[in-house]
């Protein structure tokens, strides 16, 4: 595994490092939240999903829901991260409408799970360790709305509850496109789990970025916190912007204070949330309402036994066993719906070619109809049928690829469309031969010419020969047999 | 004919199954005298509709033979517990109008046993006081009266109300709370019997909270037998309630008038305290020798940082206050005062929400958890309570229960200890104890002082032991003879 090399950013006073280091909050994927039984379907009506607990009513209690548990410890498991055998809920106090409780449940100080990995594969071939510092289960906030009325802010508790998973990185990233590679490879081990949907757009996966700056190898710098940025574009924009900021302000004499920062998406800038000086006192206290969370080892062996093959281990076996090069199995793993597809049409056939039609005709082909895999109008059992026809002949390359672009208008089964069409490769030596005899007969000029070294002109010969055969000469044929009958081989 | 109203629990459930009488009249019984005691400010909504109409049911059902445990027994509430439809206050403005779309687990299962409800009781607010002065709907007149004299005394808290009610004979129980002494306290100085639960016996789910690992519900009721039969019904392990306890529930009743002999009964030297009246010593000394006399070892035990529990409880129970009562914001339900903007109106609406005691405890709570503070106070106060509960540990390897006298004095008069909070904290000196350590207790009336008010003894058992509990407090019962009801004066 190669290091990435560091990226200095080039400042007045000479080189830069960026430090970064991540919370990703993630929304677990679980049909009810963390203590109650309300729904977390996305996009209902406001307060149509809020139950007595949800909405903080007087007496009412918090019950764990041990589904949400398990998905905490599943994701531990997936980040090769210490699962805590006894965790605890705490008390995160603050006011705010859209907090009914008046403070959040959260593990602050005994997270359920602790130290792991990830491994970022960065391109180029370089990978970075990102290493993990915790995972904590957490409640999520309600929602403020302020532009339903003009004179009054309303508050919608739908998501008041939710369970997130607070996953926080060690400060070990250097570049904006590392933390980018960082929270994509989180995305994609979140979703092989099925532990979060990964969806950014609808809030699932958000993340509050540390940035600091520091002169290479020096000591490090003061960080500031930018809260909540909810794409991996915006991720990479703040912390091109903040880290700029940050070293302007260095190089001019001042000083950073440690603050939280807002990212404003529409100007591409990064401003002050609140300095430390107002930061909250949360007087974080143990929850006397929850015991403490304690799980024996058989239950988390048996989690990490019903593990999916995670995409790692997944890219490791397509470069050992199928003889993929690094990028392709890094593009194939990417999505847990990619691999299985590839997988399905690479089964019994030759894997290479198989990840070569997956990434080059199909990706392409699904990118410039901006499709997903699941959508896509060529199912892998027609790409693997089809396949099969190049395997045995039926079909050359060339032939493949114009039954593929039918499939794809069709939806048909490629032997059907092979049959219909007449598009069946001759291998037939006879009529090969003939159709060579005919393109020397016509031209001996050009016969001599390549006779007389110029064997580039083979080329055109072939040519010559698939426009009056229709394409369907079979390639490897063809060129036996004009090299015998041209060359004299 | 005598009055309904003065059958204990058990002689009314026997009445009721003998259709001596109906439930609609003992229920109407029990409203006319609620009607006739106002001015002792018992209870801060009565329920009359709907407690005949429970009543009626009552009677339907003893008609059919499907008489349940409570058939027709017409309780008070604390009005901590939240009950569906009712106004549940918890003795605060804050919470003025406020109706709950849900019944406590508790409640739940005492109307599900055939219990009548005949109104919500008053309480210090948010359960904080040992007085019931505190509660923003006026202090609670205890039906006590010194021999002789008409100065309104305290009926005692936070429970207040409900020792009152069952006092004057306003419901047959009720139900209370019991977060440093708020059940064993108002049930001591108001002649009853009180009982505390194991923490996790009870269901907290509906009962509004005040500091949540301390909290426990529990009856106040006219004798041990009653209270016994109270508990039974409440108790039970709850989902709902990840503190509930899912230990089997006997039917304490059964207890009651079991011999003590041979078990050994734990005196704690330190509960002697220097200032002491001497009818509280008196009243111990008794306690002793009734439990001797009835067969039981008597044994001299150290709980040596008793001394630490007040100042430990007063910052635990605060700090946990602070967190739960933060809900109170005005946002969702409850009372709100408009302010100039978000911050402004969080301020006024808790600064008139709240009262002074409550102000206080909130404000105690957020400092001890407070960054600096959080180590100094809050932690060093959760090892005191794992001391507290490792000394009652000890003592149970030589003890099967523990007898010490419930409060420090007998009732005292309305107004003459508001000035000093610290004054009024000692109250809970020898209950704050149990609850730290999450321990049964229970109050069981002992005898009178010279002038005539009740005094009670506390008896303390191992967790999940109430039966023992119930055993040794019967026979304190029995040997003190039944306290006699307070004369009805306040219906003249």
């Amino acid at each position: 595994m190669t290091e990435p090399a560091v990226k200095y950013i080039e400042g007045a006073t000479g080189p830069w490092e960026i430090v970064l280091g991540l919370e990703v909050h993630a929304q677990v994927s679980s049909k009810s939240k963390l203590f109650s039984g309300a729904s977390t379907e996305f996009g209902a009506e406001p307060n149509t999903q809020v139950s007595l607990v949800d909405a903080a009513m007087p007496g009412m209690l918090p019950v764990i829901n041990e589904f949400c548990v398990e998905q905490a410890v599943r994701t531990g498991l997936g980040l090769k991260a210490q699962i805590n055998n006894w965790s605890r809920f705490d008390r995160k106090n603050y006011f705010y409408p859209d907090l009914p409780q008046g403070y959040q449940i959260s593990q602050f100080q005994f997270p359920i799970v602790g130290e792991g990995e990830v491994l970022v594969d960065l391109p180029g071939g370089a990978t970075r360790i990102v290493r993990i510092e915790r995972l904590h289960l957490e409640q999520d906030a309600g929602k403020c709305l302020h532009d339903q009325s003009p004179n009054e802010s309303l508050v919608d508790l739908s998501r008041s509850g939710i369970a997130l998973m607070e996953i926080v990185s060690k400060p070990d990233m250097r570049s904006a496109e590392e933390a980018g590679a960082y929270v994509k490879k989180l995305r994609t081990i979140l979703r092989y789990l099925g532990t979060c949907d990964g969806n950014m757009e609808e809030g699932s996966l958000r993340a509050d970025v540390n940035v600091s700056v520091r002169k290479p190898g020096g000591p490090l710098g003061t960080r500031c916190e930018i809260k909540n940025v909810n794409s991996v574009r915006f991720i990479g924009q703040a912390i091109e912007y903040e880290a700029r900021r940050q070293i302007d302000v260095l190089e001019s004499g001042g000083t950073i204070d440690q603050e939280t920062r807002l990212f404003d998406s529409k100007t591409g800038e990064t401003r002050t949330m609140r300095s430390k000086e107002d930061a909250h006192d949360y007087r974080y206290f143990p929850d006397p309402d929850l015991q403490p969370l304690v799980l024996d080892k058989a239950y988390v062996d048996a989690i990490a036994a019903g593990l999916p093959e995670l995409p790692d281990v997944r890219r490791a076996r397509y470069i050992n066993e199928f003889g993929l090069s690094p990028y392709d199995a890094s593009v194939l793993v990417a999505e847990r719906e990619t691999a299985a597809f590839y997988e399905a049409v690479a089964k019994g056939r030759d894997a290479k070619l198989a990840a070569n039609w997956v990434i080059v005709e199909l990706f392409g082909m699904l990118n410039k109809r901006g499709v997903g895999i699941e959508e896509s109008p060529v199912s892998a059992a027609r790409l693997g049928e089809l396949l099969d026809l190049l395997a045995d002949g039926t079909l050359s390359g060339r032939l493949a690829k114009e039954v593929f672009e039918i499939m794809i208008e069709t939806g048909g089964a490629p032997k059907a469309i092979v049959e219909e069409r007449g598009l069946v490769q001759v291998t037939d030596t006879g009529a090969i031969e003939a159709a060579v005899d005919a393109v020397i007969a016509a031209n001996p000029d050009k016969v001599a010419e390549v006779r007389s070294g110029k064997d580039k002109l083979l080329g055109w010969f072939v040519g010559q020969v698939m426009k009056s055969t229709g394409g369907k000469a079979n390639p490897q044929v063809l060129n036996d047999i004009l090299r015998k009958k041209v060359m004299g081989e | 004919m005598t009055d309904l109203t003065d059958l204990d629990l058990t002689a009314a459930r026997d009445g009721l199954v003998a259709k001596k009488f109906s439930a609609v009249e003992l229920t109407s019984a029990y409203l006319g005298a609620i009607d006739a005691a106002k001015g002792l400010n018992a209870y801060l909504v009565t329920t009359p509709e709907q407690a005949l109409a429970m009543a009626a049911k009552s009677d339907e059902r003893i008609a059919n033979g499907r008489a349940r445990p409570l058939e027709g027994i017409p309780l008070g509430i604390k009005d901590l517990f939240c009950t569906q439809g009712v106004e549940t206050t918890a003795g605060s403005k804050i919470l003025q109008g406020f109706r709950p779309t849900y019944e406590s687990t508790v409640t739940s299962q005492l109307w599900k046993a055939g219990a009548v409800m005949l109104g919500k009781l008053n309480l210090d607010e948010f359960a904080m006081g040992s007085s019931n002065e505190t509660s923003a709907y006026g202090p609670v007149i205890s039906p006590w009266r010194r021999k002789g004299g008409t100065e309104p005394l305290v009926p005692g808290g936070s429970s207040g109300g409900s020792a009152a009610a069952v006092a004057a004979h306003l419901c047959v129980a009720a139900t209370g709370t019991d977060t440093g002494g708020s059940i064993r306290q108002p049930a001591a100085i108001g002649g009853l019997v009180g009982i505390k639960p194991t923490y996790g016996r009870c269901s907290r789910w509906g009962v509004v909270a005040f500091a949540s690992s301390l909290d426990q519900a529990g009856p106040i009721a006219r004798s041990v037998a009653d209270c016994a039969t109270m508990l039974t019904h409440m108790c039970g392990h709850d989902p709902k309630d990840s503190t509930s306890a899912s230990q089997p529930v006997p039917d304490f009743g059964q207890s009651v008038g079991q011999s003590i002999r041979g078990l050994k009964i734990g005196i704690p030297k330190e509960y002697r305290l220097d200032g002491m009246p001497d009818a509280i010593g008196r009243e111990w000394d008794k306690g002793i020798a009734w439990l001797k006399e009835a067969g039981a070892e008597i044994v001299e035990i150290s709980l040596p940082h008793t001394k630490y529990a007040l100042p430990a409880y007063y910052i635990v129970a605060p700090a946990e206050a602070s967190s739960n009562l933060a809900r109170y914001d005005g946002v969702r339900y409850g009372n709100r005062a408009a302010g100039r903007d978000l911050i402004d109106t969080y301020e006024r609406t808790r600064a008139e929400g709240f009262g002074r005691e409550v102000r206080r405890r909130i404000m105690i709570g957020t400092y001890v958890l407070s960054a600096g503070y959080y180590d100094a106070y809050y932690i060093k106060a959760q090892k005191l309570r794992t001391l507290i509960a490792q000394d009652f540990e000890n003592a149970f390897t030589k003890v099967d229960a523990i007898l010490t006298p419930a409060t420090p004095g007998p009732a005292f008069p309305i107004g003459s200890k508001t000035s000093d909070p610290l004054e009024m904290y000692l109250n809970d000196v020898f209950t704050v104890t149990v609850n730290l350590a999450g321990l049964p207790g229970m109050s069981v009336p002992s005898g009178m002082t010279e002038d005539g008010l009740p005094l009670g003894l506390q008896v303390i058992a191992r967790p999940f032991e109430e039966e023992t509990m119930i055993k040794v407090a019967s026979v304190i019962e029995t040997a003190a003879g039944r306290i006699k009801a307070p004369t009805k004066w306040w219906r003249s």
